[in-house]
């Protein structure tokens, strides 16, 4: 479980998260949705440890774990998992042995023993048909030269290597077309297991259709404003935020 | 940015893993270099008298010198009385060469990775394993013998196969070239000798460890590889030192003939004492090697991969001669601390469509500097001369230096020659994708900066491609937060 207390947290100096409060409970998909600027890419960012961002109050703790005094690396170790929105390309390493470095972290952390060679290709080419990431890319360098679908496919397919507890899925939907985003949907549906939590950061209902929201939550200005079933997000798509902003009077 | 200037500011504290000293009875001659000096280093060697002479005309012309002061090194005052010339650990019990080896030295290759007896030798490789002034042991003689190949120490060699050493000894680096080179003739004290006879293909790797050993020392080897028609060898050189407060003094020669159709590839892991964090001591590793290509379509590659010593001053170079001959220079040098490297190569066309390929990688860290310097001449001889090369720094943090000095000398208007260079940061961002996906930073920089040098990684043999990775992530150790 997923749990966030009066969270604030601020880019050079600026605040952007302004006492954010929420629960994520195993096994729960939970839609993020809410204006441009709102501070949903922020708090994905804080929640996984990114330097760039300073918390400056508040609290997220992970099956009870402080994650504000871990490491990027330990909380991913955890089973925490992003879905990046503009994911980094790392010239010269190949998907084959950044995975191989991933994998092998996440399995010393749960005290697992190491895959050998063999068997890693192996779960690589199972888990990439899963996601239908094309075997060329996979021999590339840590997407470089990958298109943006193909970065957004990548990310699933090392979600589906690295098998998280929680999901962030941070605007994965952006950039893909229709027939891109329901494999990418259904891709992260085939590799959820029944207690896998997710935090959908979407703009779009579209990817709501396939993934299935138990919990929609609105994020206005640095705060979680709303919280409600998937109507929530059917309502928004119909009409907008600005009823909500009028009912919580921003 | 907490994060980021951690990443900048913590740097390398990382204990180097060669450091131990071996406590073996070393004969050690006083300090001091003069005309005695090298006629007692000849005579304790058993030298015949073209050798000495050779010695001493070589101690007379670099009296004459002054060191150069071109590189970009901020070098300390090398008082070259103030070292002992020769030093040979050897003494104590045997010889090393007929009978037993003291334990200790056995003892002190096994905990370096090279175990000298051969039913524990790497797979594939025939080993020379040097301390200080003397070749310890040579495995895989007497099979690599059978061949016709001729793989022993160089003062090994002057007894044996005294008309091939005073052949080639000199003829590719002769002892006026430079200062160092100079110095090297005059004193030079063991190294290796290879020899590989017309249409030979050498089954094994060849390789050499140096290893320096006793305080106060310098260490001149000398390397003399032969490579005689149609024949191919690959050779590597190893090298680690102690840990001691002051620089200790490595002025080394390889020279190499390659004949017709004949291949050499040589590949060094160098990894002398680089000196503490705060730069104290080190290896000051100056060294000429040079490549004569004299055959046609010979072809000869220098692999380097430079992590270790305070100051490393070194071009290895190919002069191609022969019509249609190839070199090659890989190299990728990582530089930590206070370390300063000026490295790079010469490529001298003189034959008919002859090529060249650079490809140099820096690496650097902390307060160091690295820089590469490089040389692309053709001659006007050189018809259809190509050439290209291509640079690139990889910078972690923002106290370290990477420059590029190329310089090209060209008159043959057929010829071309292409030169490309790049300078890279690691990013916060690249760095921060790793983590996101479990891998610490110090695996992440591993990664990446094994990455940034595959290029050259994958030309050395297997083996030693797994140690150097394994290098390359030691040396950076430490160097982001």
């Amino acid at each position: 479980m997923l749990k966030i207390e009066n969270l604030h947290a601020s880019i050079n100096g600026k605040e952007i998260l302004k006492g954010v409060n929420l629960t994520i409970r195993d096994g729960e998909i939970h839609a993020i949705m809410g204006t441009n600027g709102a501070g949903k890419s922020t708090l994905s960012n804080v929640i996984v440890g990114n330097p760039m961002y300073e918390v400056t109050q508040g609290k997220i703790t992970f099956n009870g774990h402080n994650l504000l005094d871990m490491k990027p690396d330990e909380r991913a170790n955890m089973g925490i998992f992003m879905s990046f929105q503009q994911p980094v390309e790392i010239p010269g390493v190949s998907m084959t042995n950044f995975m191989r470095a991933a994998v092998n972290a996440r399995y010393k952390a749960q005290g697992r023993e190491q895959l050998s060679a063999g068997d890693f290709l192996k779960l690589m080419r199972e888990k990439r048909k899963i996601v239908e990431l094309d075997t060329k890319l996979t021999s590339r360098s840590v997407n470089e030269g990958f298109s943006g679908g193909e970065k957004k496919r990548n990310e699933i397919f090392q979600m589906a290597m690295l098998e998280p507890e929680f999901c962030i899925l941070d605007e994965t939907d952006s950039g893909l077309d229709v027939d891109a985003l329901r494999i990418v949907a259904e891709g992260f549906n085939k590799l959820r297991k029944p207690d896998t939590s997710a935090m959908v950061i979407t703009h779009y209902v579209r990817l709501l259709d396939y993934l299935k929201p138990d919990v929609v939550s609105v994020m206005i200005d640095g705060r979680i404003v709303k919280t409600g079933d998937a109507s929530l997000a059917e309502k928004i798509e119909k009409t907008g935020f600005d009823w909500i902003k009028e009912e919580v009077g921003l | 940015m907490a994060e980021s200037n951690d990443f900048l500011h913590n740097v390398a504290d990382k204990d180097y893993e060669y450091g131990f000293t071996t406590d073996v009875d070393t004969e050690i001659i006083d300090k001091g270099l003069s005309e005695d000096v090298v006629r007692l280093i000849s005579k304790k060697k058993g030298e015949p008298d073209w050798l000495l002479e050779f010695r001493l005309q070589a101690y007379r012309y670099w009296v004459e010198q002054k060191q150069p002061e071109w590189g970009h090194l901020n070098m300390p005052e090398i008082d070259y009385q103030d070292i002992s010339y020769y030093a040979d650990p050897t003494k104590s019990g045997n010889s090393g060469k007929s009978g037993e080896i003291d334990p200790e030295l056995m003892k002190t290759f096994d905990k370096l990775g090279i175990p000298l007896e051969e039913r524990m030798a790497l797979a594939g490789t025939a080993v020379d394993a040097v301390m200080d002034s003397v070749s310890v042991k040579t495995t895989f003689r007497d099979k690599l013998r059978e061949m016709g190949i001729i793989f022993m120490s160089i003062s090994e060699a002057v007894r044996e196969h005294p008309d091939l050493v005073r052949e080639y000894l000199g003829s590719v680096v002769p002892y006026r070239d430079n200062y160092f080179a100079a110095l090297n003739s005059a004193v030079f004290s063991d190294g290796s000798f290879v020899y590989i006879p017309k249409g030979v293909r050498c089954p094994m790797e060849l390789s050499t460890y140096f290893r320096i050993n006793a305080r106060g020392t310098g260490q001149f080897e000398r390397t003399l590889i032969v490579c005689d028609d149609d024949g191919y060898v690959s050779y590597l050189e190893g090298c680690t030192a102690p840990m001691r407060d002051e620089n200790q003094l490595h002025a080394a020669i390889v020279e190499i003939v390659v004949k017709e159709n004949a291949e050499v590839k040589y590949s060094t892991v160098q990894n002398w004492y680089p000196g503490d964090k705060n730069g104290k001591g080190g290896v000051l590793n100056l060294v000429t090697k040079r490549g004569h290509l004299r055959g046609a379509n010979s072809r000869l590659s220098w692999t380097q991969v430079e992590t270790g010593s305070a100051i490393t001053w070194k071009y290895p170079s190919c002069v191609l001669s022969g019509d249609n001959s190839q070199a090659e220079f890989y190299s990728v040098a990582v530089t930590n601390n206070f370390q300063q490297a000026d490295t790079g190569t010469k490529m001298i066309h003189i034959g008919r469509n002859t090529k060249s390929t650079i490809i140099s990688k820096g690496i650097s860290a902390g307060r160091s500097q690295n820089s590469y310097r490089g040389l692309v001449k053709v001659a006007s001889s050189a018809q259809g001369a190509r050439n290209y090369s291509s640079c690139d720094s990889l910078l972690l943090g923002s106290k370290c230096g990477a420059h590029t000095f190329p310089y090209m000398d060209v008159k043959n208007s057929s010829a071309i020659v292409e030169h490309e260079a790049t300078t890279s940061k690691i990013s916060e961002e690249q760095l921060f994708y790793c983590q996101q996906r479990g891998i610490n930073t110090e695996d992440a920089v591993s990664l990446i900066v094994n990455g940034y040098a595959k290029d050259v990684i994958n030309k050395l043999p297997m083996e030693f491609a797994v140690e150097a990775q394994k290098l390359l992530g030691v040396s950076l150790e430490g160097a982001v937060g």
